[in-house]
């Protein structure tokens, strides 16, 4: 009876090895060289442990079927309890390994650390220090992807497009929800977060269509929130510009805010122009007027009180209202002890269909960032 | 007028155009008046509510933890038996029979549910009978306050099952993520019922802690050294240092939560110097220590049960000690790598990563500890046992796939992969889950007095054995494909097979359960047969099998002198007797029906709270407060059982023996 369950086991394993031969999917078999770097480590540290694991399970069924109750022939000894020996090398094992796998872990993480510029486009061919990395800002919406492309003055939505070969460099953020910003094919993932920026350098090297999308739940759109990855030749990827340019719609603040509402399912939109500034307010949480911006706020913090500790002048003039400059419009709720009897509505059940969205008709009110909606998948067109 | 007394409650909020919730509903409905009515028929309340449910005997409460934790399981399975049919029918251009809000509340409530509702009641119900028994103590520290923890913990979940008739629960995962779970993202219901659910049951379960860790420091019988402690003991009291140190951490995040949708402060919102990251490294502060907090005492379980059946002392006790204590203190080093991906900068990854590592070489000695226990063993391959060489050989894979995740630049890629969410349920089932039914079946004759059905535990054993590594096995292939979790249906359709087979897995667990329950039935009904009536059915090597199954309200009729490690099977082999005269009046505390009450009120005060009905709130709240203080008023709160009764019960219990 025991016997049957390494078999389980090894059909189980034999399951893995299928597939890993038979489908070329995105982790196991990436088109960018960081992503083929980790592929390398999850397959080296593999290794290392089945260094390991192999033999205990071995020993596991051997000792189970050797010393079972019906086997005569095996030495039957009740006080065998302690050995020192023994138990020198059931801790040294695991700890021979454990040193091997973290000597691995401290290197490769600093290698392959997102924040850190590649040495290489691929394995043998160095990264070419003349050529700056493609510059892209991506902003996690609420359910899409908005990539700015700031040195060609485009923006899309849910499309992506690299040139091949080349470094590229993300800087992430999001206008609400926490996501993750993950093309498996591409690099490891990065969390995309509301008044953060976070960045990741990577590297495609085949060209194709690939898949992207938020690895980090965010809400009812999310299972939708994916974009396509295109990778193009240099050629390809300037007749690519050219075309989103030829799109007439330019993203400055007002149309940020349009897009930056709810909505789910969104096509792929082009952007001919985009606001200068535009990633940095996102980041500062000031993309809406007369909103004071993080980074200002802080400054003038430091400032309060008369003094700065570290003397530190304030980077921009502080918006007048300073501490009282009413919070974001729509973006603070009143706590609910706080709310009179006539503001506490009586709540439906969030499953009940509940007519158009007032998102429409009333734009700044507080339910469209309000996630029990079902909003009809409309893409905000800037 | 209706708001004041309703609070935002209305009838717009039961989901009665919701015919999944609905018929579900109905079903528990119907169940429930039949389960009331049978109590009512056959005059039950006044037994249940004087031998149970305000009992403060740590064997009742654990064995009604259990009940608690069997009840949630089926829910909590359900929960999962629906999100593995929606994503193998939701591909391509199907969007499967879930919407977005009903399935984000399902997966929401499915980990809730699990870890604290089923997987926190079963270990905390087997230490509680346990432990005890096993130091030779007359009940734990506390009698009442592990009477109210229970209550509470009930009280947690019965907020958790009405939110799934009225209103909603929340989306946004089992640890309520910010932002998502934030007022302005989320202004129903859904997080406000997490928070105080989990808010209630949490008080109990710190309470537990304390009342488990003075138990063991100050209640052992004498003799018995803290390394002389069976090794259950020993996971048991690290577990509970564990609930004692970081469940003050989950309750003030939820705090702040809490304040900051009702107060409107600014902690972990997106604006105004709020900041969701904090929220993200407090939960997981407590939340990597948690999953020492149940997989400990699982361990312990195995070492008792591997070295009952193979008939030896268990290999390297004081290293398995060590081992334990040191993952304790590990624990606390390694939360961060459940947000590698979050921009910490190389140098916090690679610390927090071989942290994380580091603890697999405790982990590993334990294995091996077991693997040597069975050297030179006769090992009897009952039931218990055989769920130790499932869980030995199931295990060490996720231990495997759990190191590969510590490595940072591998994480990046299998991060919120379905990749994770198989390695975290090969650990849970394959550890803790396995261990739980080892245990079960284990102490089983120990509380009740007759041993399990060999033949359904069978069926339940290959049910879960089989339906776990079918139905997770195609999740870590999917993971490797790249696909992420809590997704509610797929475009690429080449990976629904997976899917399918996984669904099937889950119906062969469900197999599992099922035979769980007919097991149960079928051994009541023949518990005759199955009767045992030395007390020691396993031929076992710990205190607890030294008395009568079930051991009687005292336990101990004399209090055991403890000289050895494996107590019993000294005894046993000396020869040892019981004295059969000389009994003395045995000094019990009463039952009281206040952990009810208070139970009852912090129910009222959840719900009161969730609904926004003010007024309801402050009365229960002032209601706790007066039930509590005038608690410490009730003097009558211990009896003592004569020594004639107790020369009785021990005389008959001899008489059993022979």
């Amino acid at each position: 009876m025991r016997d049957h369950t390494p078999f389980v086991r090894t059909a189980g394993l034999a399951a893995v090895a299928l597939s890993l031969a038979g489908c070329g999917h995105a982790v196991l078999d990436p088109a960018g060289d960081v992503a083929l770097q980790q592929r390398d480590i999850i397959f080296i540290s593999t290794g290392l442990m089945l260094l390991i694991i192999v033999p205990v399970m071995i020993l596991i069924v051997l000792f189970a079927w050797r010393y079972r109750k019906g086997n005569d022939a095996a030495t039957y000894d009740p006080h065998f309890e302690h050995s020192t020996s023994l138990e020198l090398v059931i801790w040294s094992a695991p700890l021979a390994i454990i040193i091997a796998l973290g000597a691995l872990t401290w290197s490769s993480t600093h290698l392959l650390d997102p924040f850190r510029p590649l040495d290489r486009v691929s394995a043998g061919k160095p990264v070419d220090h003349a050529q700056k990395p493609l510059h892209i800002q991506v902003v996690a919406l609420d359910w899409k992807w908005l990539f700015i492309y700031p040195e060609q003055g485009i923006a899309t939505v849910n499309e992506l497009a690299l040139p091949v070969d080349r470094q590229v460099r993300f800087d992430i953020t999001s206008s609400n929800m926490m996501n993750s910003f993950y093309a498996p094919t591409l690099a490891g993932m990065v969390y995309a977060m509301p008044g953060m920026q976070s960045t990741l350098h990577a590297v495609l090297n085949k060209p194709g269509t690939y898949e992207g999308m938020s690895a980090n739940y965010s809400g009812a759109g999310f299972s939708d929130m994916r974009f396509k990855l295109r990778g193009l030749s240099d050629k390809d990827f300037e007749a690519w510009v050219a075309r989103v340019k030829t799109s007439n719609r330019t993203l400055a603040a007002a149309d940020y805010l349009k897009l930056e509402k709810p909505s789910e399912k969104v096509a792929p939109i082009g952007f001919t122009s985009v606001q200068a500034d535009l990633f940095d307010r996102v980041v500062n949480r000031c993309v809406a007027p007369d909103t004071p911006c993080m980074r200002d706020i802080m400054a003038h913090d430091r400032m309060a009180e008369g003094q700065s500790p570290h003397a530190m002048p304030p980077m921009l003039p502080m918006p007048a209202a300073g501490h009282d400059t009413p919070p974001p419009p729509g973006g603070k709720p009143k706590g609910a002890l706080f709310k009179n009897k006539d503001e506490i509505a009586p709540q439906p059940n969030i499953d009940k269909p509940r007519g158009p969205a007032p998102g429409k008709t009333d734009p700044d009110s507080p339910r469209n960032r309000d996630m029990s909606l079902l909003l009809p998948a409309a893409p905000a067109r800037g | 007028m209706l708001t004041t007394i309703f609070g935002r409650l209305s009838l717009e909020s039961f989901p009665i155009h919701e015919p999944i919730v609905l018929g579900t509903f109905i079903g528990v409905a119907i169940l429930g008046v039949a389960l009331l009515g049978a109590v009512t028929y056959f005059r039950l309340w006044g037994y249940l509510w004087s031998e149970w449910f305000t009992s403060v005997d740590h064997k009742k409460i654990g064995i009604m933890y259990m009940i608690l934790g069997i009840v949630m399981l089926l829910r909590g399975f359900a929960d999962a038996l629906m999100m593995r049919l929606q994503q193998a029918i939701a591909f391509g251009g199907s969007d499967g029979y879930l919407n977005a809000h009903h399935y984000d509340q399902i997966f929401s409530a499915h980990g809730t549910i699990m870890i604290f509702f089923v997987a926190i009641p079963l270990v905390v119900g087997i230490i509680n009978y346990v432990m005890p028994l096993q130091i030779g103590a007359r009940d734990v520290a506390f009698p009442f306050l592990n009477n109210l923890s229970f209550w509470l913990t009930v009280a947690g979940a019965a907020l958790v099952m009405v939110s799934l008739f009225v209103g909603e629960f929340s989306r946004a995962g089992w640890l309520n993520y910010v932002p998502v779970a934030n007022l302005q993202n989320s202004p129903d219901t859904g997080p406000d019922y997490y928070l105080w659910a989990l808010q209630i049951a949490g008080i109990g379960t710190l309470l537990s802690g304390i009342n488990m860790v003075v138990t063991l420091l100050k209640m052992r019988a004498p003799g018995m050294s803290m390394m002389k402690m069976p090794v259950f003991c020993w996971t048991a009291l690290c577990s509970n240092v564990l609930v004692i140190a970081i469940f003050p951490v989950l309750t003030a995040a939820f705090a702040m939560l809490m304040l900051d949708r009702y107060v409107g402060t600014d902690f972990f919102t997106n604006d105004l110097g709020g900041n969701p990251m904090m929220y993200w490294n407090l939960v997981w502060i407590w939340g990597h220590p948690e999953v020492y907090v149940l997989v400990l005492p699982v361990f312990g379980i195995f070492s008792e049960i591997t070295s009952t059946f193979s008939g030896k002392p268990l290999f390297g006790y004081s290293s398995m000690v060590y081992a334990t204590v040191v993952i304790t203190i590990l624990s606390f080093l390694v939360w961060l790598h459940h947000f590698f991906t979050m921009g910490s900068g190389a140098s916090v990854n690679s610390f927090f990563g071989i942290a994380t590592m580091v603890i697999s070489i405790p982990t590993g000695a334990k294995i091996f500890n077991w693997l040597f226990t069975m050297y030179r063993g006769r090992i009897r391959f009952e039931l218990p046992m055989m769920w130790v060489v499932a869980f030995l050989l199931t295990f060490t894979v996720g231990g495997m796939t759990g190191v590969l995740l510590a490595v940072p630049p591998a994480d990046f890629v299998l991060h919120n992969s379905l990749f994770l969410v198989a390695h975290f349920h090969n650990v849970i089932i394959g550890g803790v889950v396995f261990g739980l039914f080892a245990g079960m079946t284990y102490w089983f004759p120990k509380a009740f007095g007759f041993r399990l059905d060999p033949f359904w535990g069978k069926v339940s054993f290959w049910g879960w054995v089989i339906g776990y590594w079918v139905a997770w096995t195609p999740i870590y292939v999917v993971g490797l494909m790249g696909t992420t979790r809590r997704v509610r249906h797929f475009d690429d359709p080449s990976l629904q097979i997976w899917f399918v087979i996984a669904l099937i897995g889950a119906a062969i667990i469900l197999v599992g359960i099922l035979a769980f329950i007919i097991q149960i039935a079928v051994s009541i009904k023949n518990r005759e047969a199955l009767r045992d009536t030395t007390g020691d059915p396993w031929d076992a090597r710990t205190l607890e099998w030294s008395i009568s199954s079930p051991p009687p309200a005292y336990n101990f009729a004399f209090t055991p002198i403890v000289h050895t490690l494996d107590t019993w099977h000294d005894m046993k082999e000396r020869g040892a007797k019981t004295p059969a005269s000389g009994y003395r009046a045995i000094h019990m505390p009463r039952n009281t029906g206040a952990g009810v009450i208070l139970s009852g009120l912090a129910l009222a005060l959840g719900f009161a709270m969730v609904w926004y009905i003010w007024w309801l709130a402050a009365v229960s709240a002032v209601g706790l407060f007066v039930v509590a203080i005038g608690h410490t008023f009730n003097y009558n709160r211990d009896y003592h059982i004569p020594a004639d009764e107790v020369a009785a019960g021990e005389a008959a219990r001899l008489a059993v023996e022979g």
